[in-house]
């Protein structure tokens, strides 16, 4: 069974989910190979020989500076086929939930989203996902000759084993593109996004406003930590929808989330719950969020923070 | 404009989902369900392009009988037609869902269809994308900002992190996302008129699954976690069990 691991950028750099994804592909003991498609991207042989890459395919075209998802779907559906691949493995992120199931479709293929388990069952793959917002996990097989598999990011640890890879660059030609991006608008400059962070720090109601949100934002910066939010901060206006933590916001398993007077309503926990370890902060010891939490303090976010903010620039 | 929304229905976001005792299915017995709030933004979306356009917006919906009163929720909110794709069960492969609605919308001439990002039973967040390559359409998923002048569409959707401005033409596939609008409330009015509109029924073409459920588990229970203390001096404590017991700062 021949993988095919999608190799994610942007702007010119790789992405982790990519490393994370070879790291998972070594464990299966089955032949891989890693496509990137695009213009320039920086490093490629040395970032990802380090994760044991061995052979690497580069589908260039200068056209493919921009992505655009039918374009790039019909190239990485030629790259399927061209080296022969039975599964491709991409990121459950917003790339690989976007072109994932056009390159599916061109291939007749099926996809599981966002599994958080892969591994190999005789010559199939085994797959787990979350379904219902995590309130079940569903295993599930695809029956199709190729398959395409999302998986979540943070789910798999990115580890090193460094190889010499090889890369094969191969000058495509690209396809005339339906929908085209004109431009990537950054949120807040240098901002780390909450799909992708290790540690999240998420304020809720309990903040009482948004000129509170300093001791979210400090305490992050000391953890290296992106800032999320519930929904109900996101529907007050204090904080952007794109850091609402849930069911209709954003789905995250970092290593360590830290819930900061949020409650823990149900739709709330649908986008955390899989995080490795949880505190919560929260005045009322009934609140739901301590029923999953891993380490709880009950008592006021405005005593609480400001001295993990202090204990922490101590360097205690 | 002539307008398709794709809705679906799904489990209120409140149920408690609860596993047949062999665990191959979801007992749906006690589950409330609902509009997905996703599809919500779509079917707004579309009222509102209607106002400003004028035209036409026919919900098509796929699903087993029940799927009724979604359909009829988004008629409420004000969409003029219904077409309501019969199966006995769900599919559980998500192209298989693409293909049917592909099948329906093919031939229907509309000018833009629009879909939620995501149905929230599932989770698959596909069906957009592959009505896309089935139709040969352009599809922007993920759309928290639509424009449409003539047939020149831009949309700004959402990526990890940041956002992407896209543009393409009209005939055109969009899935909604949080952030496009704020739908409506259906009026007294809406809900008799929705009443009264004759749901088009007919049933759906099914290619084969090539995605099987195997079956189902509840996630690992968690241990009770440990209350560390009820003051800020417990915070000392707090940095050093994440520090030396959980490993993560
Ligand atoms: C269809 C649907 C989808 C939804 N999707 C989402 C979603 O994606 N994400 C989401 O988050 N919610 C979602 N919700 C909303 C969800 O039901 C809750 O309303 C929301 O999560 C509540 O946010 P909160 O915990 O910040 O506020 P609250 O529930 O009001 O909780 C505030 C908490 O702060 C504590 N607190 C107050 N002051 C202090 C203090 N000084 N010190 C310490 N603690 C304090 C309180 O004890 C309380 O527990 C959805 C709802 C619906 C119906
Ligand atoms: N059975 C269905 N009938 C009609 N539309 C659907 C159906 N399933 C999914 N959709 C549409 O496709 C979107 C994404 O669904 P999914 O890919 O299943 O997450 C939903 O928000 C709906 O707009």
């Amino acid at each position: 069974m021949k993988i095919l691991i999608y190799a994610e950028h942007r702007e010119g750099q790789l992405r982790k989910i990519t490393y994370e994804n070879i790291s998972l592909a070594r464990t299966l003991g089955q032949p891989f190979e890693v496509l990137v498609v695009g213009n320039e991207v920086q490093d490629i042989q040395e970032q990802l020989g380090r994760y044991g890459a061995e052979q690497v395919v580069f589908y260039k075209n200068a056209q493919l500076e921009n992505y655009s998802a039918d374009g790039y779907a019909r190239i990485v559906a030629e790259a399927v086929k061209e080296r022969q691949a039975d599964v491709l493995l991409m990121g459950a992120t917003s790339t690989g939930k976007d072109l994932g199931p056009r390159v599916a479709s061109i291939l007749n293929a099926a996809m599981a989203t966002d599994c958080i388990h892969v591994e190999m069952e005789g010559d199939n793959l085994k797959l787990i996902r979350p379904m219902y917002a995590g309130k079940v996990q569903a295993t599930i097989r695809l029956t199709s000759a190729v398959k395409v598999v999302t998986v979540r990011p943070n789910v798999y640890q990115a580890s090193e084993a460094p190889v010499t890879a090889k890369v094969d660059t191969k000058e495509v030609s690209a396809p005339d593109f339906k929908t085209v991006v004109k431009e990537i608008v950054s949120g807040a400059k240098g901002k780390l996004d909450v799909t992708e962070a290790n540690i999240i720090v998420s304020g809720g109601r309990g903040m009482k406003g948004p000129e509170n949100w300093h001791l979210i934002e400090d305490l992050a910066q000391l953890l290296g930590a992106a800032t999320g939010a519930s929904r109900a901060a996101v529907d007050a206006g204090w904080r952007p929808h794109d850091e609402q933590v849930g069911q209709t916001g954003k789905t995250v398993s970092p290593s360590l989330y830290i819930a900061v007077g949020i409650s823990g309503a149900i739709q709330h926990l649908a986008g955390m719950s899989s995080s490795k370890y949880i505190v919560a902060i929260n005045k009322d010891p009934d609140a739901p969020i301590f029923k999953l939490a891993d380490y709880g303090i009950v008592a006021d976010l405005f005593d609480v923070v400001p001295r993990m903010i202090e204990e922490l620039k101590a360097g205690n | 404009m002539n307008i398709a929304v794709c809705v679906k229905q799904v489990p209120d976001t409140e149920t408690k989902v609860k596993l047949t005792e062999d665990k191959k299915a979801v007992d749906e017995s006690e589950i409330n369900f609902i509009l997905n709030p996703y599809d919500e933004f779509a079917v707004e979306e579309a009222l509102q392009l209607k106002e400003k356009y004028d035209g036409e917006v026919t919900v098509i919906s796929l699903g087993p009988d029940r799927i009724s009163s979604a359909i009829r929720s988004a008629l409420a909110m004000g969409a003029d037609k219904a077409i309501h794709l019969q199966v006995d069960e769900n599919p559980q492969d998500p192209n298989v869902v693409a293909n049917a609605l592909a099948a329906e919308l093919k031939n229907g001439g509309y000018d833009l269809i629009l879909l939620g990002k995501q149905a929230i039973d599932d989770d698959h967040t596909q069906v957009p994308s592959i009505l896309g390559e089935k139709l040969g359409l352009p599809s922007v998923t993920v759309v928290i900002k639509l424009n449409i002048d003539g047939d020149k569409v831009v949309a700004e959707r959402e990526i990890d992190g940041a956002h992407e401005i896209v543009e393409c033409t009209l005939p055109a596939i969009i899935s909604t996302q949080r952030g496009l609008n704020e739908p409506r409330y259906a009026s007294l009015k809406g809900i008799m008129r929705a009443k009264k509109i004759q749901i088009e029924q007919k049933p759906a073409q099914l290619s084969d699954d090539q995605l099987n459920i195997i079956g189902f588990e509840y996630p690992p229970q968690k241990n009770p976690g440990k209350i560390v203390g009820d003051s800020a001096d417990a915070v000392p404590e707090l940095l050093r069990l994440l520090h030396e017991e959980a490993k993560v700062i």
